[in-house]
């Protein structure tokens, strides 16, 4: 009888949950999403097995294939550490994109004009650092308006995006012109070039050394606390004695030039020049790995390798097997949907009617 | 009077997570009676009735109604019942008027508002409530917006009336008028529920009542043969005694004083206007007053965290020096050397960091202290392991997230922490809101403790009877103004109830 008048399925709120079975919850998501992946994949007449071969084999095989790997994981990783400390503070920064080019942008300034007047390494040592300082500035004008008077910084970081983008499209037509009519900025001469370790830019070592800074920064430093209390509550910040605003524009000046280091390591280590695409979607994917990883440095590796992986091996998968690359853009949208929404088995549990009744009878 | 049984509820159980909320829970509700549903927060009482109204569904027992078993699934089936519920709080549009209100909601076709004014008028007239339905709501006193809830209820045919905490923001005059309307009710007819957990209310209004403790049911008296501290027992399970002890300090020096402070809020709508009080050390200086009548800008203005069109507040030293802090962020009054604690009324939004453990809140006071950038996290898990101690605060661990442990133990650690660092000015926003009664007394005592001490304690309450027995001095505050300061020791429950609505009935003419 009350069979019937109850709901099929009903939800209750867990009250914990031991670390070792969430982290099973979060393997299981990734497992469901391969799974879920291979529909597509039969849809386009692919057979999903060898697919997923042709991606492991194609992005880690062999030593040329995991160097291109880790060199699209570099800028996914970098990119993720500079976003975390905004999101931590629930800063939705989405302008990533645009302080990655703005990075570039200086970077490229001083490679392009100041190449044969400074030795390599403080060449390299000023690209650096100005392209830190300009993605850090590019930051800072939400953060300020923000900060000042409580703009929308979800749309303001957006939308300062497109004038990053813009303001290369015409350094690429007009000033920085390399050879007339080409459209084109002249490639950078050796000296302005990343140097290669175990045949890769040294910019995975960056990364590396950044993902342990930022560990440290924010989970053991003064500053990190403060981000984590106005993320938790502005009011309880204020309570606290913190200055709100300040800490808001200064943590998006260290996001921002985290970004900018990001741009110089793409520009100066694997593109050599400039264009207008120079941050080609990583400001965005990387939150998906910032999300994904909940905003730990250390899963952020994982994370960023495997999306990586992905993305190298689809593009193995449209050369030998004629599958259109995209698959792997619709496979990582599969994985951010489980691994999502495995957070919220974490939080829930499902109560089927038909379960209970069971256990109604024992 | 056959067939007086109502609604009778068997084996009633419903769980959250692993927290039982309810416990087999046997209940009935009879017609032409008045039955109090007593217990402490936390005690099942609102999810037992949640439950009744259609919010809930139980995960095991039986509803029967008039002796058939019925199933209830959402709050527009209860009605069909004849089961209505008065929410803690209101949901009504502010911009329409009572009858638009009341009719909000309802399928029946077309809305006619002229025969909905006439209905209303007349369940007005039968039970005798003050309300015109054609006032807007935003014209209207808490206690006009409860009646139009009654007979939001009521215009539905409901038979079943449950009031959830009704009382809780009334003023001792508008609660007799809402007895004499319940009792208006009751005559006619209809089952009445009260949820609370106020005694005195108890004893004057109910004819039974029924006590619950942590989910379970204890049992169902007759009011006439009961007492109170018979009732406490019930509910808390073992003797509890009731009294506050209120010693006296010697040699009261002036701490915190206040002239003329005026504060607007974000639209310019004055929320203090020219309070001047003056607090002692030694003495518990409680704050009384209509909620909303400027309690809470009061203390953050005083804290520092929100602004302050004029006036004056000043910090007194132990040399007799005065210090004035108006304008000052929190962390400059700290600068002051002038201790000062605070516990807002928000506890989890702007006392404590939620999703931190104990120590990431005790950090809270104190992570700005040292050298270098890193934070030190020794001193303050020492103080979050002390006050785990004293403050007997249930965790599974002192780093196990704030957000996630029970009401009084999340003020315990919010208490713990303002208390640790001797404060000479302790502010406090209702301070046992929400807390079982041996929390509260836990409370109180720290609170009579800190006075002792020698600190200026400022407690803003909303219980009035705790306050008497509680503070020392009262201020009563009126639409942002002091309506009068009263000596607590001599002062009654009426006295201050009048204080309390007096500058409103003014400004009403």
């Amino acid at each position: 009888m009350a069979a019937e008048k109850t709901p099929l399925i009903r939800l209750a709120k867990r009250t914990e949950m031991k670390r070792s079975s969430m982290w099973m919850i979060r393997v299981g998501s990734i497992l469901v999403a391969l799974l879920l992946g291979c529909l597509p994949m039969i849809l386009t007449a692919t057979n999903p097995f060898s697919a997923y071969g042709v991606i492991i084999q194609g992005s880690l095989s062999r030593p040329v294939y995991l160097k291109q790997t880790i060199r699209t994981a570099i800028p996914l990783l970098g990119c993720a550490l500079a976003i975390a400390p905004c999101f931590k503070m629930k800063f939705w920064n989405i302008g990533a994109e645009g302080q990655i080019t703005m990075g570039a942008v200086a970077a490229t300034y001083f490679a392009l004009f100041w190449h044969d007047r400074i030795p390599h390494v403080p060449l390299l040592l000023i690209m650096a650092f100005t392209a830190a300082i300009a993605g850090g500035l590019w930051a800072l004008i939400p953060a300020f308006f923000k900060a000042r008077f409580n703009t929308n910084e979800t749309l303001f970081t957006l939308m300062m995006n497109y004038i990053a983008i813009g303001i290369v499209a015409w350094l690429q037509g007009g000033p920085w012109e390399g050879r007339k009519g080409s459209q084109l900025i002249p490639m950078f001469s050796d000296s302005a070039r990343l140097p290669t370790v175990f045949g890769v830019n040294c910019g995975w070592i960056i990364a590396l050394v950044l993902v342990v800074l930022m560990y440290i920064y924010m989970n053991k430093t003064k500053q990190g606390y403060e981000i984590a209390v106005i993320g938790d509550s502005v009011n309880t910040a204020r309570y606290a004695g913190m200055n709100v605003g300040w800490i808001i524009m200064r943590t998006m000046f260290i996001s921002g030039a985290i970004s900018g280091i990001v741009g110089f390591i793409i520009v100066s280590g694997a593109n050599f020049t400039l264009y207008s695409g120079v941050a080609d979607g990583v400001g965005f994917t990387s939150i998906t790995v910032a999300w994904l990883s909940q905003l730990n440095s250390f899963a952020m590796i994982v994370i960023s390798m495997i999306l990586a992986v992905l993305e190298k091996g689809s593009n193995t998968l449209q050369t030998r097997m004629s599958v259109p690359a995209s698959i792997a853009d619709i496979i990582t949208g599969i994985l951010l949907f489980c691994m999502l929404s495995c957070e919220f088995f974490i939080n829930y549990k499902l109560i089927f009617r038909h379960k209970e009744n069971k256990e109604e009878g024992v | 009077m056959e067939n007086r049984c109502a609604i009778e509820m068997k084996g009633i159980t419903k769980c959250f997570g692993q927290v039982v909320a309810n416990d087999s829970i046997d209940l009935s509700i009879n017609r032409g009676e008045i039955l109090a549903l007593l217990g402490e927060n936390g005690s099942g009482k609102t999810t037992l009735m949640n439950m009744l109204s259609g919010i809930y569904q139980p995960d095991d027992g039986r509803i029967l109604k008039d002796g058939e078993e019925i199933y209830i699934h959402s709050p527009r089936e209860a009605y069909g019942f004849g089961i209505g519920m008065i929410h803690q709080h209101y949901k009504l549009i502010e911009v329409f008027t009572a009858a638009q209100n009341v009719i909000l909601g309802l399928n029946d076709g077309r809305m006619d508002l002229k025969a909905a004014n006439e209905k209303v008028r007349s369940i007005c007239q039968r039970y005798g409530f003050e309300i015109n339905p054609e006032e807007k709501v935003y014209d209207m006193s808490v206690s006009q917006k409860q009646t139009v809830e009654i007979v939001k209820v009521l215009y539905r045919g409901a038979e079943i009336l449950i009031l959830d905490e009704p009382t809780a923001v009334l003023t001792p005059q508008e609660t007799k008028k809402l007895f004499a309307v319940l009792e208006n009710m009751k005559k006619d007819g209809k089952a009445i529920v009260i949820i609370t957990h106020k005694l005195n209310e108890v004893m004057e209004v109910s004819d039974k009542v029924a006590v619950l403790r942590k989910g379970k049911y204890i049992g169902t008296v007759n009011t006439a043969e009961t007492s109170p501290q018979a009732l406490t027992d019930m509910m808390v399970g073992r003797a509890v005694t009731l009294n506050i002890d209120r010693p006296k300090y010697d040699n009261p020096k002036k701490k915190l004083v206040i002239e003329n402070l005026t504060c607007l809020d974000e639209e310019g709508v004055k929320k203090l206007d020219s309070v001047s009080f003056t607090a002692y050390t030694g003495e518990i200086l409680g704050v009384a007053g209509i909620s909303g009548s400027g309690q809470k800008e009061l203390l953050e203005a005083i804290a520092g965290l929100y602004p302050i069109k004029e006036g004056s507040i000043r910090l007194v030293g132990n040399d007799g020096s005065e210090k004035e802090i108006v304008g000052l962020t929190p962390k400059k009054i700290r600068q002051t050397g002038i201790g000062m604690a605070f516990v807002p009324e928000d506890r989890l939004g702007m006392g404590l960091v939620g999703s931190m453990g104990m120590t990431g809140n005790m950090l809270l006071r104190s992570w700005k202290k040292g050298k270098g950038i890193l934070v030190r996290k020794k001193e303050p898990s020492e103080l979050a392991e002390k006050v785990l101690e004293e403050l007997e605060v249930v965790t599974p661990d002192i780093n196990f997230p704030v957000r996630r442990l029970s009401g009084g133990n999340v003020q315990k650690v919010l208490v713990g922490r303002e208390i640790a660092s001797e404060p000479e000015v302790l502010m406090t926003a209702y301070a046992v809101r929400g807390l079982d009664i041996n929390t509260s007394y836990t409370i109180y005592n720290l609170l009579t403790e800190e006075k002792m001490r020698g600190a200026a304690v400022l407690y803003v309450g909303e219980d009035l009877d705790v306050l008497l027995e509680l503070a020392d001095r009262i201020v009563v505050l009126c639409g942002g103004q002091v309506a009068g300061t009263v000596d607590a020791r001599t002062a009654t429950k009426e006295e201050i109830g009048l204080m309390m609505t007096q500058f409103n009935t003014k400004e009403g003419e």
